[in-house]
């Protein structure tokens, strides 16, 4: 096998059709890197978690043909699970084992046993920051604390590549962090190729060296995530006039730098540029001689939802002002 | 008054609404007595012949008052079932913030409780006289059977409420059934009283069931006896659930 | 099978036998309601030992062969609604990911199983014995009725393994036990089947494979080694395991579609 397919992932032409069911997944092609993150964007029902049990050897594909770690996840369903580790969207445990019993379980799954079984056990507890819970049970763990034991079971076995489905969901925002740190060290140290699914512009953000944003089971744009938005390249100003009554005014306004756009705070009215380095002060301008009268100006870079909104017509669910970049500039209720 | 009686229809509209368009609750609510009245009238008839054994209205009326008491308890553990379930799912929080009047909450379920054994009541009937049931009393006495029997619906629906009321979960179900189904089956279910022996026969002897099953047996066989004393007890056991019930209720209102 | 299947064979069946016993509901239950059921039928029915032709003046006796079927059925509902949370949970899709065998995991699933019935035997044995049943077959008896245990609590199990993977709801398992109750009380439980006087339901006894299971672990206490009748009851023991256990094979088949 050639070095350099022993971690990647490759897809072509995937497709999953459910009986009496839509088109899951309807056509993918991707390629994942040796020791790339890729992030799996898109919103409930676009087909992440489809694609993943395809790629994971857990369903098999209607349609087309895919390589995990050099090998079919058709024909070679047995070797590809020994390459992979997956935590799946379910954080699946057993409530009434502990922690250390979950470990004991899935390594003897994968045929580690004895001392081998107890020193690797005990490295992942320590890793995932478990080792005073690994004796409780596991239906008094946290969400968080959840999560890190799935991730530790997926990595009993040394896995080249690992896939994540929706791993932060539910969590908060601690519990989140300490996992993309980790998963961001698998990557970068110890060079796992992470496949990770999200509905989180913010995740695929941080931590994903390479997007591919999924919706109705296509993908619709695949890139850095610098790179998508650059594609974008306008920002969005929001406006929130201090009279509602002049809403019209403001947005007669803003028109005249770029289209309405939607999916911003109540009573807001935003317009996304049409110019690349729209120029505030401008559109300041331009409000002020228009006897405009705004409670709040803000300005808003180009995000992965923007991207999504550009090649969907759609906002990503969830997506909203608090997992943006935002650039914002308070303004006094007074004349802007 | 009105506010109580108006809850108390809402509550138990919701409750029968549940039960008459689920098949998931009002199937084995019907077939579990049916098939206990089919299972014991059919497996043990043979059992009449023991020495000893005098009912006159046959084997098969024996066991239908046996069963139409338990159908009547039962439909009342049913719906202390039912109250934990609205408790797990967060609806009697609901119902406690809308009722101007909480004890119509538990007037609705306990009216609730005797609709649906009055239905199971009715099919299980029905169901006997298709087998040909002898039945030696007269209207009075049937009707003195089937009183005895709602009596019985009452204390087991306000027991199990009770129960439901503390505990407001379902997994108090076991807490809710078990007494009951000791009660009813340390009584004399498949063979009278009198040819009971050793232990059970003791413990036969004091258990209230008794009294009720006996006389709802003399009813059905026209040769009523210690039917006031059954009717006591009856009435006993709703005053003492009953009470059981309302401060299960308050303690509801304090848990929030 | 390899050893590194027995190693993963028996830490499943392990791994089924330690959640049973951390859920107190699950141990209580299947030990206490059939040790209740055959104290209000030993009480209640007794004078039924006084009709002519009953093989045994002791009722207790003869009742105690119903807690060993009925305690096998208790246990294959609460092992298999358990095991319809691993499907709904996604358990099981954690260990098919695994190099585990499909075949691994149900071995493993009916194993602890087993081991729980059989355990269960043991309790209700030694309360049948502690209460003045003497087995008419002895010591030899005592462990060919744990192995016909076995034999019952596998039928049924695999039966209950085939209705968790088949539907994969906790509810659809739980929903066997009104099913199997119904075979239960329609059988040669509480009367021997010669004694039944309703001919209907002496037909279905007969035609019901329960009466034969019961027959067996009761010959087994108040016969002795009736060898037609036990022969009789692990045959439909085993029948009924190949069947089920063919039908669990098929739905896991379907149910683990990985490739």
């Amino acid at each position: 096998m050639e070095a350099s397919r022993e971690n990647s992932i490759e897809a072509h032409g995937l497709v999953r059709e459910f009986k009496k069911g839509p088109r899951a997944v309807d056509g993918i092609d991707l390629r994942v890197d040796p020791g790339e993150i890729y992030g799996f964007l898109g919103p409930n029902g676009a087909g992440k978690s489809t694609t993943v049990h395809m790629l994971t050897t857990l369903l098999p594909p209607t349609a087309g043909t895919a390589t995990v770690a050099g090998y079919d996840v058709v024909t070679e369903g047995p070797k590809v699970r020994k390459a992979i580790g997956a935590a799946l969207q379910e954080a699946a445990l057993d409530p009434f084992l502990t922690g250390r019993e979950h470990l004991r379980l899935q390594t003897t799954m994968h045929g580690i046993t004895g001392e081998e079984r107890r020193e690797r056990s005990d490295e992942l507890l320590t890793r995932v920051g478990l080792t005073e819970a690994a004796d409780r049970k596991v239906k008094g763990y946290s969400g968080g604390m959840k999560r890190r034991l799935d991730l530790a079971l997926a990595l009993v076995h040394r896995p080249r590549i690992l896939f994540l489905d929706e791993p932060t969901t539910g969590l908060d925002v601690q519990s989140r962090t300490a996992l993309w740190v980790e998963v961001g060290r698998l990557a970068k140290e110890e060079g796992v190729t992470v496949f990770l699914t999200t509905q989180y512009l913010e995740e695929a953000d941080v931590l994903a060296d390479r997007v591919g944003i999924i919706d109705h089971g296509r993908i619709v744009a695949e890139g850095t995530p610098e790179k998508l938005k650059a594609e974008i390249a306008c920002s969005t100003v929001e406006a929130v006039p201090a009279d509602p009554d002049q809403r019209g005014a403001v947005v007669s306004v803003l028109e005249r730098f770029g289209e309405q756009t939607t999916g911003y705070g109540p009573g807001s009215i935003a317009v996304q540029l049409t110019s690349p380095n729209g120029n505030l002060a401008e559109i300041v301008r331009a409000l002020d001689a228009g006897g405009v009268v705004l409670s709040q100006l803000q300005i808003h870079e180009p995000t992965l939802d923007d991207v999504f909104l550009a090649k969907t017509g759609r906002h990503l669910e969830g997506s909203g002002g608090d997992e943006e970049e935002d650039v914002e500039q308070e303004l006094e209720p007074a004349r802007a | 008054m009105t506010d109580a009686i108006s809850v108390a229809r809402g509550v138990s509209w919701r409750v029968l609404h549940t039960f008459f368009t689920n098949k998931a609750f009002l199937l084995p609510s019907v077939a579990f007595p049916l098939f206990f009245f089919t299972a014991f009238v059919g497996g043990l008839s043979r059992i009449t012949q023991v020495p000893g054994f005098d009912f006159p209205a046959g084997y098969t009326a024996f066991q239908f008052v046996f069963v139409l008491l338990q159908s009547a308890a039962f439909a009342g553990v049913f719906t202390g079932f039912g109250i934990a379930r609205d408790f797990e799912s967060g609806f009697m929080r609901r119902l406690m913030l809308a009722a101007p009047n909480r004890s119509g909450i538990l007037l609705g379920y306990v009216f609730s409780a005797l609709i649906r054994w009055a239905t199971v009541a009715a099919v299980v009937t029905i169901v006997a006289l298709l087998a040909q049931m002898k039945i030696g009393g007269n209207g009075v006495d049937l009707f003195g059977l089937y009183a005895l029997a709602l009596l019985l619906n009452l204390a087991g629906t306000l027991w199990a409420t009770g129960v439901a009321m503390r505990l407001r979960t379902q997994q108090a179900a076991p807490v809710m059934q078990m007494p009951v189904f000791l009660l009813l089956f340390f009584a004399p279910v498949y063979v009278p009283l009198n040819l009971l022996q050793g232990w059970i026969h003791g413990v036969a002897s004091v258990n209230p069931i008794t009294a009720l099953l006996e006389a709802g047996r003399g009813f059905i066989s026209g040769s009523p006896e210690l039917a006031l004393a059954a009717f006591a007890i009856g009435v006993g056991l709703i005053v003492g659930f009953g009470a059981w019930a309302v401060r299960g209720l308050r303690r509801a209102e304090a848990a929030g | 099978m390899s050893a590194t299947a027995l190693v993963q064979t028996a830490a499943l069946g392990k791994r089924a036998v330690v959640r049973t016993a951390r859920q107190p509901a699950n141990v209580v239950f299947p030990l206490v309601f059939p040790m209740l059921l055959l104290a209000v039928n030993a009480g209640g029915l007794k004078a039924e030992t006084r009709l002519p032709g009953f093989p045994t003046n002791s009722f207790l006796a003869f009742a105690l062969a119903v807690p060993f079927v009925q305690g096998a059925l208790i246990a294959t509902i609460n092992a298999n609604v358990e095991f319809a949370r691993d499907i709904q949970t996604g358990f099981l899709n954690r260990l098919a990911l695994t190099p585990v065998r499909g075949i691994v995991l149900l071995v493993g699933q009916l194993g602890g199983l087993l081991t729980i019935a059989v355990a269960q035997a043991i309790f209700y044995l030694a309360v049948g014995v502690a209460f003045g049943v003497h087995l008419q077959s002895g010591f030899g008896g005592a462990v060919m009725l744990l192995l016909l245990e076995a034999c019952i609590a596998l039928a049924f199990a695999s039966l209950g393994s085939w209705a968790a993977l088949r539907t994969g709801s906790t509810e659809a398992v739980q929903g066997l036990f009104p099913v199997f109750f119904v075979f239960l009380f329609l059988s040669s439980m509480n009367i021997p089947r010669n004694l039944i006087q309703a001919d209907w339901f002496r037909w279905v006894a007969t035609v019901n494979p329960v009466s034969y299971l019961i027959e067996a672990v009761r010959a087994l206490v108040i016969t002795g080694w009736d060898w037609q009748t036990i022969g009789l009851g692990f045959a439909v023991a085993g029948g009924l395991s190949i069947f089920g256990f063919a039908l669990a094979t098929h739905a896991l088949w379907n149910r683990l579609e990985r490739t």
